[in-house]
């Protein structure tokens, strides 16, 4: 079983690189950034290796690495992908290798601020590939103290208010979720979520939590009932879902582009791999029993933020709740196929899902883009980012609005971009599994079409700003950086079976595992 | 061999007394090979360790008419012990590179401090252990007087007060055990063997235990402790936090709950709540925990934050001991390193980064240097030692919480509840401290604070500690390979009987 | 009274006849050649002659072990008895190396002669059982003290210190004579043994009782116990400094001795119990709250003194009350404890004062004097520092132990005694108090600045010598208890009783 470690050097290879950095670069902003990339770009082509080392006809794990860690407390080092990890592992290291070439020309992003970058990437790679909850809490909070440091030294303003609204809300939830797993572990001895999820399907872990921690004669159910929600908020802040969001919007507006980028490219992707790998596996029963109330918040995620990305007018918050919106779709689909339907409705689960996964995986390559659109702009405009501070850039600079139109059109779904065929299965799933859901979230739909045509029209049409008249168009370089995100958002909308093929097995064993569920719930 | 820890280290102290006074340097590398030596012995002899044995190194006869013997011997407890003093020793002398007044008399202390801690943690002679551990009193008291800072004279003089009256007390209880033993003998292998009448034992424990737990910093007694630490310089205050608290807590284990068991036994009487000694000290431990936290969230001083975090953590390690389970007090063994090598950590940061360059500690005054940008490398540590601290899975405090919370949930589940609040108060004021210290916001106009840059003994200090936290944190079984089974050996056979888990 | 063979007599108390010998050729040497000479040149002189016959004495005392009682117990000669008068002899030869060079004194032949009386009248203290001999000897040894607490002519402190010396002794002189007649009168004997044999015999008698009141009075004052230590103070004060330190180191050791013999040997029969219950009437009560008053006040009023040397006259009150604790268990080991410690208390005594005597020059008595010694006289300031902390207990000093054993043998008493208990605490607790002022003391030394003016002092060769040796010893005795132990052990194995 234990073969080549590769998901091990996988994750060994940003943390090196970041140590490197650390120890070696000197105050050479020069050496630092090309060791970073270096990193970025190895880190990457390990990926990939394992994309082509992946066998996507079985749904089972892959590339697994079991080691007796601390037996005295019955903690492994456990670490394996199967099409969902895979998928997280390839959007991990795209957005960052993105990020670090957004911060490319940054002068006041030195040597420790790549060398966060690198952190928050290994930390990614060990939350997507752990299996066992005490390393992957530690990766899971290694991605967020670099991600409170990046903003709070680099970021806007009003950034020490943002760092530490960010620290809070996902310090709270990290807490929940490990007060959940240290009382799984109180009852059930195990930290291992495959173990976990084993006994939630055969039944066993409702007698286990009654057996051993009744809380003042709670049954074994209500304790499950609390368990979850604790794990769950620990995830919803994450990605977010509303009402759990209200750190969003100023941590992505304060914190430097190229850390927005990673913020909703990669680390929103954690909280939706936890409800995908954790929640739903470990606690199907609960999940339906709330999935009314869970629903609703999708719902309310989709719509509320759609339009208060209608409201706004600092581009960043606009596409800050912009993501908020995309992701509801995801937790939609999620929540939607968490219903249990007693093994009917499996190709339209299997579809939902599929589209989830899909949507991860685009989203991040969309917003990563989009942020660094804005980044560019904000660079050449000295700091403004507002609606209404430009005007006809079409024609000063059109090239830069080719292809950031390419991006805002595929974040607004455009078919034939990489936007559409995530929210297009997500819908084509959700609709008969959660009919009434699917239909108040289409107002998201067209609330975004809405506000994303306005931007259009008012950055990149309209009258010429004459402010801007010399404002210069992209350079080749940066032309050539950004290049290979808009490449993928056209070919993945053209062919997304690149990235269905992967994971579909996978989530075809997602869905029959969670057929059968223990009955009497 | 593992005696030579002791020898080395008075050796050392004495090459230093024939050095000539002015050269600083000299001393500084003298002082910097012995604690290297020690560790270095150290490291051999647990390499070479059989888990689970009790390994004698010296047995001789000192004062026969009394049963007294010269006797070392390191069993995996011991040992772990040894080793963290090894490493604390070296990291002191390290960020102690720039004491320039007097600086040869500052290390022959420090290494008779040193030598005597290792006395403590190899000695098996009960008499012995007693001699070494009072034999420590004194280089502290000077090195607190005459290198201190703030109110020196008066913290040197209450810690070496509280700590004779707390070896007062283990006085008593040692002398009525070996009195009571036939005063043929005073083998801690054998009087853990001898059975003490309970009676006995019941007033017994509790003595001894709390002459020990003072050194410990149990509350309501830890009230030398945050003075102590801050008056400190900056390798007394790594030792004391890192080391010398840890002395209190393997006295308890050793002495206390080994020779008298039956102490912790339930009364068969509730008085206030309480059924027993071990009902009482785990709520005092705890009591330690939520306070030391609380108070730290409220300090001004920077140093005083880390002290008052000192109680609250040795709070954990009093906690652990109390669960009488296998998982708790190997937790309570493994947090006595792990916060030994953090303390010193912190102790570095706050003292000898910060303090030796500002000469602050207000937390409101050193908001506005902004000194993550001026000494980076000091705000990277302190970060890295806060995560530390707080008990982040990967480093040394998470596995060591982790255990000691899993016993005590089993033992005692509400204050198990009480200790998870205590480390939720943990983070915020580490949190509060690093954000004030390090990233507080100036006016970017503000003049930068001029300093001198982080030397490279500073760099390798901190990487030594640094290293040694993470390494027990992703490989916890370095240490716990030495302390499960030495838990498991005959030594402990007293303790297992009760109401051991 | 049996036969006395004059050669057996000759023969056992040869030691002491080499004393006063010594002491009168030191007399003679400086009266009748000396006198034109230097001063430094007479002590020079003396001391040599002085030495050599203490040395002498020694020879013989470890040359020829001994083992016999004569006329009725005025001579009583064993292992044990030999081995405190060497000890005697060599904190005698400390004291007069301390005094060579000094200059309070021009009478160098006259010190050095009173001094070797002190020291023959102390080996004749120790080697009797004969209440008489003790009372004679004991006068002897007081009477030398006071001159040599007054010899200073030209220091009105030393004046007032004899003088209250002088009274004090004289009244508790009175009252030690008043309880051995009450003694004679009760058991028809002035032998230590037949008084006992006395006790055992009759009831207790209210005579009974006042007597051995009375004869603790009379030690009591001589060892400095509270309540009868109010001369200590000032004769500490005072005396000049080599006398202070005989009077702190060897007098105590005699004293104590004696006290012991006397109370164990004599009147061991009319022990009572010091415990909380069962106060059986007898000298144990009497003496327990005699060592708990010496404890409590000799500690607690040297907290608050500003000259080291009533510092060391109240610790020394304080160090009488661990002391008393060896007598109380009246059994061998509190014996043996009790020698180990009061010779290991003499040792550091004289030590202290040994150093204050090498500073005697530079005037140095209040503790700001002292401040930062450690530059000044950095040796002195080490043996300091070792004195002191063995008298306030800390390993690996020889006080320690010598602690350790008292209490433990204390402790041990439970069948008999369980009340020994609470006295061990207190001392305990006292010790840990006893800590802060001798830390004071230290912490004047080590950590205080001084001030500018201040250069290197210039201490006598003699005394530096003498004070390097006994904190040698110290060390030595500190980390090898066994040494001393094992010869009192010895001692007292070969000991009939």
């Amino acid at each position: 079983m234990n073969g080549f470690p590769w998901i091990t050097l996988l994750t060994l290879v940003p943390l090196s690189g970041a140590l490197l950095i650390l120890l070696v670069a000197g105050k050479n902003r020069n050496a630092a950034r090309a060791l970073a990339a270096a990193t970025g770009a190895a880190a990457l082509a390990v990926t990939i290796l394992l994309w082509h080392g992946f066998d996507a006809a079985t749904g089972a794990l892959q590339f697994q690495e079991r080691y007796a860690w601390i037996p005295a407390l019955g903690v492994d080092y456990h670490v394996a992908i199967d099409g969902l990890g895979l998928l997280a592992l390839l959007l991990s290291a795209i957005v960052a290798l993105m990020s670090i070439a957004a911060s490319w020309d940054t002068r006041e992003h030195g040597r420790l601020y790549f060398a966060l970058v690198l952190f928050l990437e290994a930390g990614l790679f060990g939350t997507f590939t752990a299996l066992n909850f005490i390393h992957w809490f530690f990766f899971w909070e290694l991605s967020l103290i670099p991600a409170f440091f990046l903003i709070r030294l680099w970021g806007g303003s009003q950034r020490a208010r943002a760092a530490n609204q960010f620290f809070v809300y996902t310090m709270v939830g990290s807490v929940a979720l490990l007060l959940a797993f240290l009382a799984l572990y109180l009852a059930t001895g195990k930290f291992d979520f495959i173990d976990l999820a084993q006994m939630a399907r055969s039944g066993q872990l409702i007698p286990e939590l009654a057996r051993n921690l009744s809380w003042h004669h709670r049954t074994g159910e209500q304790t499950a009932w609390w368990l979850f929600w604790l794990a769950f908020l620990g995830f919803a802040v994450k990605i977010p879902i509303i009402p759990f969001h209200t750190w969003l919007p100023s941590t992505y507006a304060e914190a430097p582009s190229s850390t927005t980028m990673l913020l909703t490219g990669a680390m929103s992707k954690m909280g939706l791999y936890g409800l995908l790998r954790i929640l739903l596996p470990i606690f199907p029963a609960q999940m339906q029993r709330a999935l009314t109330l869970l629903l609703w918040l999708a719902v309310a995620s989709v719509v509320l933020s759609a339009l208060a990305a209608w409201a706004q007018t600092d581009m960043k918050r606009m596409f800050a709740y912009s993501s908020i919106n995309h992701l509801g779709y995801c937790v939609l689909g999620i929540f939607a196929a968490a219903r249990w339907t007693g093994g009917s409705l499996a190709t339209e689960k299997a579809a939902a899902l599929d589209g989830v996964y899909l949507q991860i995986f685009n989203h991040a390559v969309m917003a990563a883009a989009i942020f660094w659109f804005v980044a560019l702009l904000e660079k050449r405009s000295g700091g403004l980012r507002g609606l209404n501070d430009f005007g006809g850039l079409r024609k000063i600079a059109p090239v830069f609005c080719g292809l950031m139109g390419i991006a805002v059109f595929s974040a607004l779904g455009l078919p034939g971009l990489n936007g559409f065929p995530g929210e297009f299965l997500i819908f084509k799933g959700a609709f008969p599994l959660a009919t009434w859901a699917a239909v108040l979230s289409g107002i998201g739909l067209l609330v975004t079409a809405i506000f994303l045509l306005q931007l259009l029209e008012r950055v990149f049409f309209g009258p010429v700003n004459e402010r801007w008249r010399t404002m210069p168009d992209l350079s080749l370089g940066e032309r050539l950086a950004v290049f290979p995100a808009i490449a993928l958002m056209l070919v993945l909308g053209f062919y997304p079976q690149i990235i269905v093929g992967t994971v579909n097995s996978t989530v075809v064993q997602l869905v029959t595992q969670l057929k059968p569920l223990p009955p009497g719930f | 061999m593992l005696a030579w820890t002791i020898y080395i280290s008075f050796l050392g102290a004495l090459v230093l007394v024939l050095i000539p006074k002015a050269n600083a340097g000299a001393a500084r590398v003298v002082a910097l090979l012995t604690a290297i030596a020690g560790f270095a012995i150290a490291v051999a002899g647990a390499c070479r360790y059989t888990p689970g044995a009790l390994i004698t190194v010296v047995r001789v006869a000192w004062i026969p008419s009394l049963g007294i013997e010269y006797h070392l011997a390191a069993d995996g407890i011991s040992l772990t012990l040894l080793l963290l003093t090894g490493v604390v020793a070296i990291a002191g002398v390290l960020f102690s590179w720039n004491v320039e007044r007097r600086s040869a008399e500052f290390f022959e202390l420090y290494l008779v401090l040193i030598g005597a801690v290792y006395g403590v943690f190899l000695s098996f002679d009960l008499f012995l252990l007693f001699v070494f551990y009072e034999l420590a009193i004194i280089p502290k008291y000077f090195l607190i007087a005459i290198w201190g800072s703030t109110r020196r004279e008066y913290a040197a003089m209450k810690l070496a007060l509280y700590s004779f009256a707390g070896s007062a007390m283990v006085l008593i209880g040692v002398i009525a055990a070996f009195v009571e033993a036939g005063g043929r003998t005073m083998n801690l292998v054998e009087l853990a063997r001898y059975p003490f009448p309970a009676h006995f034992q019941m007033w017994a424990f509790p003595l001894v235990f709390v002459g020990f737990a003072i050194l410990a910093g149990l509350w309501p007694f830890h009230t030398w402790a945050p003075t102590g630490h801050v008056a400190a310089p900056t390798a007394a205050s790594m030792l004391l936090a890192g080391v010398v608290m840890k002395l209190g807590a393997y006295g308890c284990l050793r002495v206390a709950m080994m020779l008298f068991p039956r102490g912790l036994d339930p009364w068969g009487l509730h008085v206030l709540g309480f059924g027993s000694w071990r009902d009482l000290f785990a709520v005092l431990a705890l009591t330690g925990i939520v306070y030391g936290a609380s108070v730290a969230l409220v300090q001004r001083d920077f140093k005083f934050v880390i002290g008052y975090s000192s109680v609250s953590h040795m709070g954990f390690v009093l906690l652990g001991l109390m669960t009488l389970s296998q998982i708790g007090v190997s937790g309570a063994v493994l947090q006595m390193f792990s916060h030994g090598v953090i303390a010193g950590l912190l102790f570095a940061v706050a003292g000898r980064m910060v303090y030796d360059r500002t000469h602050t500690r207000d937390l409101r005054e050193l908001g506005p240097m902004r000194l993550a940008k001026v000494i980076p490398f000091a705000a990277v540590t302190f970060v890295i030692a806060a995560m530390a601290s707080v008990g982040l899975p990967g480093f040394s405090g998470f596995v060591a919480e982790f255990e000691i919370l899993v016993g005590a949930w089993r033992a005692f589940p509400t204050l198990a509840i009480l200790a998870g609040v205590g480390i939720l108060i943990g983070i915020a004021f580490a949190w509060r401290a690093m954000d004030k210290v390090f990233f507080g916001d100036a006016p970017v106009a503000a003049a930068r604070l001029d300093c001198p840059r982080i030397s490279l003994a500073e760099r390798l200090g901190a990487a030594i500690l640094i290293g040694a936290t993470l390494a027990v944190g992703v490989y916890p079984r370095l240490l716990l390979d030495l302390i499960i089974p030495a838990l498991n050996s005959p030594l402990f056979d007293g303790l297992r009987k009760g109401a051991w888990r | 009274m049996s036969a006395v063979s004059y050669l057996d007599l000759l023969r056992l108390t040869l030691p002491e006849i080499v004393i006063v010998l010594g002491a009168l050729a030191a007399l003679s040497l400086d009266l009748l050649a000396m006198r034109q000479s230097r001063l430094a040149v007479r002590w020079r002189a003396g001391a040599a002659v002085a030495c050599i016959s203490c040395v002498g004495a020694i020879v013989l005392l470890l040359v020829r072990p001994e083992q016999a009682s004569l006329s009725d117990g005025m001579l009583v000669v064993t292992p044990l008895t030999q081995l405190v008068q060497a000890v005697l002899i060599v904190f005698t030869i400390l004291t007069v190396l301390l005094s060579v060079c000094s200059t309070f004194t021009h009478h160098v032949g006259e010190y050095l002669a009173v001094i070797l009386f002190a020291t023959a009248a102390m080996m004749l203290l120790v080697s009797t059982q004969n209440l008489l001999m003790v009372f004679a000897a004991l006068e002897l040894l007081s009477l030398s003290l006071y001159i040599l607490t007054a010899f200073n002519k030209r220091s009105r402190q030393s004046a007032e210190a004899a003088l209250k010396y002088f009274l004090f002794g004289g009244m508790s002189a009175a009252f030690l004579l008043f309880g051995i007649s009450l003694l004679y009168g009760f058991s028809g004997s002035i032998n230590l043994v037949e008084i006992a044999a006395a006790i055992q015999a009759q009831p207790a008698t209210p005579m009974l009782a006042i007597a051995m009141v009375m004869t603790v009075t009379g030690f009591g004052f001589k060892v400095a116990a509270a309540p009868f230590h109010l001369w200590a103070p000032d004769a500490y004060q005072g005396a000049p400094t080599p006398s202070a330190a005989f009077i702190a180191s060897s007098s105590k050791v005699s004293s104590f001795f004696v006290f012991a013999v006397v109370m164990v040997t004599g009147l061991a029969a009319g022990v009572g119990s010091g415990g909380w219950h069962g106060h059986g009437a007898g000298w144990v009560p009497v003496l327990t709250m005699v060592a708990a008053l010496s404890m409590l006040l000799g500690n607690l009023a040297a907290l608050v003194q500003s000259s080291v040397r009533r510092l060391l006259a109240y610790s020394a009150i304080g160090h009488a009350g661990y002391m008393l604790l060896g007598i109380l268990p009246h059994n061998a080991p509190s014996l043996r404890a009790l020698l180990y410690y009061v010779i290991t208390y003499a040792l550091a005594a004289i030590g202290a004062f040994g150093v204050l005597a090498a500073l005697e020059d530079e005037g140095v008595d209040r503790l700001e004097d002292f401040a930062g010694l450690y530059r000044r006289a950095p040796l002195l300031s080490c043996c300091m520092l070792i004195f002191l902390l063995s008298l306030a207990g800390i390993p690996p000093l020889a006080g320690f132990f010598a602690k350790f054993s008292i209490f433990s043998s204390a402790l041990a008493v439970r069948s008999e005694d369980p009340g020994l208990l609470w006295l061990v605490v207190l001392a305990i607790a006292m010790s840990a108090v006893s800590l802060y002022y001798y830390l004071k003391v230290l912490k004047q030394i080590y950590v205080c600045e001084p001030s500018a003016e201040v250069g290197a002092i210039r201490s006598r060769g003699a005394a530096r010598a003498a004070v390097g040796v006994i904190a040698l010893l110290v060390v030595l005795l500190g980390c090898f208890p066994n040494l001393l132990l094992g010869w009192i052990d010895g001692a007292m194995r070969a000991m009939p009783h």
